[in-house]
């Protein structure tokens, strides 16, 4: 299998496979999350739940009182790569183009310079929480198998991306071709890793502000 | 005798539901949560880790509930859950959490922890592994009445005393009042202050209240333990006597989570709607403060601060009307850090203060009380739960600090104005 | 500097100096040092008599003559054309008078003559379908001929994306079993001039060092020569600028096609074509596909014509959500199933549930 080969392979079949499986397991998965029910909350609110779970939602992306001291790199570490992974994925005019193609949706990009930049800040960021998930005993002691490994995966895209557009390594053929494979690979495992809480986090602050409203509580 | 791990596993799977699921598929493992719980803080010690404490819990959601955590325990990837497990966990299911819920506001994804442990306790007291301390309470809370074994002659003879003291009728069993009060056997044997203050408080506001004498007992042990089917027979109590007394309104005493098992659980464990309106003391006094039936006189000069009971502000929604109170009595009312919402737990709630076991991981934990009070130095602690008061009192004698502990109620009614309490009366 | 060639060139107005000119440039295109330029001039200028110049045969195999054309036609009468004055051409079917058996007899004699020294140039795929029938010269297949050609030659280019990668008629389905040369051929040395057609100076360019120094080039791993397939389209191309900044054509006729902006999202396959195209140009400078507003096909590389559509960004996929829609639904009904499971699971449990009494707290 030469580049081009490989390049087509992953840009055709192996992509037709891992979004068939991405989206396979999104919808198996929230199904048999969400199915499990709950009982109806009989006790007299406090006040009217309304909107509480969806002010959580929201809320929730906003860290509480005291805590951004007391774990600062768990806080600025993940904001800097969540938003750096959200600009290099959906700010770079290739992904967007892709993005186009997929679903007809299509929004204006960064300079590519900027996501180059973005993309560097992002790697920083992630090997930092890796260290701090080394150093710190509550974040090494939870940490299994599982969470190494979603790291792995969500860090090589960035890494190949990265060195496919600055040309370092590999030939870029090859490199754009490791980088989607990658990404497939991000793809297929997302739904059935910790990663899956790009899904059940909207969910599970619903539920949270959904209770604790009907408490009176805004948490 | 038939507690088992079969029987645990079945509870557990009865009571996982959506949220949990949910729940499990979100963590991160980030560890935020531990930065937000005291026995984590102030021992350092990462098994404390909230999350953590629901671990055998999560393995088993997994593997009764997921198909890939099916797979995965039939290969063996995956260990099942197993009794001596469970009896290792004991200490972090209950010793370790007070059901505070701090961990519950600070998760990012989030994660209503605390929600899962009170769930998780349901199969631990079901596969026998709740510990004897609060075991010991729900006993004498199903069979004597009160888990203090308090029973209803002590109470009378309160309400003799006090009638005495204050000169005002204490009723029982008055059919159609307005209010039916009920106690914590804490206040009963401890803090008897506290039905004078009610006298006193209503007689002022001009309303109509009672105790019960089949249901003078707020607190709730079979919540705590995490058994519904045994709460649900203390509860049935109160609604029981609400209902044949047909008051509008129970107010639930200052205890924490006898509130919350009224409050928020009753209903739920009845498993229908109440008939009657529930509502914490401070509630009904700032009630009263809004529409000008409570009136004061005199304020208090030295340094006072307020304690929140994890239940009745984070857990329970009531956060404002205590600071209005405490402003109502006290020139020099100042707030620690992080009072309110974000308040630390004295470090005895959800039932810990019962597991005899775990007093020097509780006496540990209250450093972070400690610190809180170092940074304002109040003359005087205020708080709104007997339980709190307890753990503060040996908290404070523990660590040597010379700091009174008084109940809201009580301070506020040593201040209600007295020639209006005549002329109401 | 005597000889033929300078003659010739003389004769067609070329001076010296620009013959010079020439040979440095064609060096350091090459990356040569400086030097190499005046050591292919003087290789070339003093290019003995006719009957001692290096013989070169020329087998064509499935092709359309596109290579051909491309180095004969475009330059008349430039230099590259008169490269030829330094070689024997011995046998190439479209340029030769001769055909027939005369052709033939000038192939054999020519082998035989330079056996071990002449130079073959392929262009053109080798079918191996149907024992080699799809394409044959003088009764034998292609395949019969390039070995029996190869084995006395010194070294073998591979002229074109066909010869070099089989091209075209190895393009999906490959109805013939298109080959490369190379895939034929494994004991001798072979350059790889892959294009669609390939640009002349590269050729020239690799002729000259042929001639020059008596051996081929540095090749990377594809067999091409670095010198000219070292970079891509992309990184050399003029409107790279437009990329970076994100400004793109999105139709071929509208404002960014006007003023030229980037034309990735029209399918360029420039980023993953290495070329010189955007250096050396065509038509002697003239011009280059982008610069004619047309995104680059990626001719050059292997298996062009199945990389997914000339006009489909590179960034987009071949046909990605082909399968999604039965995907989503064969995850629905397994998650429908599990969710029944599950619900049965909690039914189950909450019918076996035994109230719990004080007794059954404990063990």
């Amino acid at each position: 299998m030469n580049e081009i080969q490989l390049l087509t392979w992953v840009r055709g079949s192996g992509l037709d496979i891992a979004v068939s499986i991405f989206l396979m397991g999104v919808i198996w998965r929230l199904f048999e999350i969400y199915s499990l029910g709950r009982k109806k909350d009989l006790s007299a609110s406090r006040c009217v739940a309304g909107a509480s779970g969806w002010h959580t939602i929201f809320r929730r992306s906003l860290p509480p009182q005291g805590m951004v001291k007391k774990s600062p790199v768990s806080y600025i570490g993940g904001y800097t790569f969540h938003i750096g992974l959200a600009i290099v994925v959906f700010l770079f005019a290739p992904h967007i183009l892709l993005i186009r193609n997929l679903t007809g949706l299509s929004w204006p990009g960064l300079p590519s310079q900027f996501v180059d930049l973005a993309a560097v800040v992002t790697m920083a960021a992630m090997v930092v929480v890796l260290a701090d998930r080394i150093n710190k005993p509550v974040k090494r002691y939870l940490s299994t198998f599982g969470d190494w490994f979603t790291w792995t995966v969500t860090f090589l895209p960035v890494l190949t991306g990265w060195l496919a557009v600055r040309h370092l390594l590999l030939p870029y053929t090859t490199m754009l071709a490791v980088h989607i494979l990658c990404v497939e690979v991000l793809l297929v495992v997302l739904p059935f890793t910790k990663l899956f809480h790009a899904f059940t986090l909207f969910g599970s602050r619903w539920f949270n502000g959904q209770v604790n409203g009907h408490k009176g509580v805004a948490v | 005798m038939s507690a088992s791990l079969e029987k645990g596993v079945r509870v557990l799977k009865e009571v996982i539901d959506a949220p949990i699921a949910s729940y499990f598929n979100s963590c991160v493992h980030c560890g935020l949560c531990a930065e937000a719980c005291l026995f984590y803080t102030e021992t350092g010690d990462p098994k404390y880790t909230p999350i953590h404490k629901l671990e055998p819990m999560r393995r088993l959601y997994e593997q009764e509930f997921t198909l890939l955590g099916r797979l995965k325990k039939m290969v063996g990837l995956s260990r099942p859950v197993t009794d001596a497990e469970l009896g290792e966990w004991q200490e972090l299911v209950y010793n370790s959490c007070t059901l505070c819920g701090r961990c519950s506001v600070v998760c990012p994804v989030g994660n209503d922890i605390v929600y899962m442990v009170r769930k998780f306790r349901e199969g631990m007291s079901a596969s026998g592994h709740a510990p004897e301390g609060i075991k010991g309470a729900v006993n004498r809370t199903v069979s004597i009445g009160s888990p203090m074994g308090v029973k209803l002659p002590a109470v009378q003879a309160q309400m003799r005393h006090v009638e005495a003291d204050y000169g005002l009728p204490i009723p029982l069993d008055a059919e159609g009042a307005e209010y039916m009060v009920m106690l914590s056997s804490m206040e009963i044997i401890n803090f008897p202050e506290y039905l004078g203050a009610i006298a006193k408080i209503m007689n002022q506001a001009g309303k109509t209240w009672t105790l019960c004498s089949t249901a003078f007992e707020a607190t709730n042990a079979g919540m705590q333990i995490g058994n519904s089917d045994l709460a649900r027979v203390i509860v049935s109590r109160i609604v029981e006597g609400a209902e044949r007394l047909k008051v509008k309104t129970v107010i639930s005493p200052e205890c924490g989570h006898a509130y919350t098992a009224l409050r928020w659980e009753g209903a739920n464990l009845i498993g229908r709607p109440f008939t009657f309106q529930v509502k914490h003391i401070i509630e009904v006094l700032g009630e009263f403060q809004e529409q000008g039936l409570l009136k004061t006189e005199g304020f208090e000069t030295d340094r006072l601060t307020f304690h929140d009971p994890c239940q009745l502000a984070r857990r329970g929604g009531v956060i404002e009307p205590q600071r209005k109170l405490m402003k109502m009595v006290a020139k020099d009312f100042v707030e620690m850090p992080d009072a309110g919402f974000m308040n630390w737990c004295c470090g005895g709630g959800g039932g810990a203060s019962a597991i005899e076991e775990g007093e020097e991981l509780r006496l540990e934990a209250f450093k972070m009380k400690k610190s809180q009070l170092d940074a304002v130095k109040p003359d005087r602690l205020v708080t709104a739960c007997a339980n709190c008061r307890i753990v503060l009192e040996e908290g404070l004698e523990h660590y040597q600090m010379d700091i009174p502990v008084v109940g809201l109620t009580e301070l506020i009614a040593e201040h209600v104005a007295e020639h209006i309490s005549e002329k109401g009366a | 500097m005597q000889g033929s060639l300078i003659e010739t060139l003389a004769r067609q107005g070329v001076t010296r100096r620009t013959f010079m000119k020439y040979c440095a440039t064609l060096a350091s295109m090459m990356a040569l040092p400086p030097s190499a330029g005046r050591a292919m001039a003087e290789a070339m200028a003093s290019a003995p008599a006719a009957s001692k110049r290096p013989s070169v045969i020329w087998l064509p195999f499935q092709e359309c003559t596109g290579c051909t054309e491309s180095i004969t036609r475009s330059h008349s009468p430039t230099l590259e054309g008169l490269i030829f004055d330094v070689i024997s051409l011995d046998y190439q079917e479209t340029l030769m008078a001769a055909a027939g058996h005369q052709a033939e007899e000038a192939l054999h004699a020519a082998m035989k003559a330079n056996e071990g020294k002449y130079l073959l140039i392929v262009d053109g795929s080798i079918p191996l379908g149907l024992d080699g029938a799809y394409s044959c010269i003088a009764g034998k297949s292609n395949l019969e001929s390039l070995k029996e050609v190869a084995k006395g030659a010194a070294a073998i280019v591979a002229m074109g994306s066909c010869a070099a990668f089989g091209g075209l008629p190895k393009a999906n389905p490959n109805p013939t079993g298109a080959v490369s040369v190379a895939d034929v051929i494994k004991d001798k040395p072979i350059v790889n001039i892959p294009g669609c057609p390939p640009i002349p100076t590269v050729m020239t360019g690799v002729l000259a060092h042929f001639l020059t120094f008596g051996s081929l080039p540095e090749l990377d791993k594809l067999g091409r020569p670095k010198a000219f397939y070292g970079e891509t389209i992309h990184d050399r191309c003029y409107r790279r600028p437009f990329y970076d900044q994100g400004k793109f054509a999105k139709t071929f006729d509208d404002e960014g096609a006007r003023k030229g902006w980037c034309l990735f999202e029209l399918g360029c396959k420039g980023p993953v074509t290495y070329n010189a195209c955007a250096t050396v140009k065509w038509n002697g400078g003239t011009s280059w596909p982008v610069e004619s507003g047309h995104g680059c096909l990626g001719c050059s590389e292997p298996d062009f014509w199945d990389g997914g559509g000339f006009y489909k960004a590179l960034s987009m996929p071949a046909n990605p959500l082909k399968m999604a829609a039965k995907a989503a639904a064969v995850g629905a009904v397994a998650g429908v199933a599990v969710s029944f499971f599950n619900r049965g699971k909690k039914s189950a449990a909450k019918s076996a549930h035994e109230t719990t009494t004080l007794a059954d707290l404990e063990k």
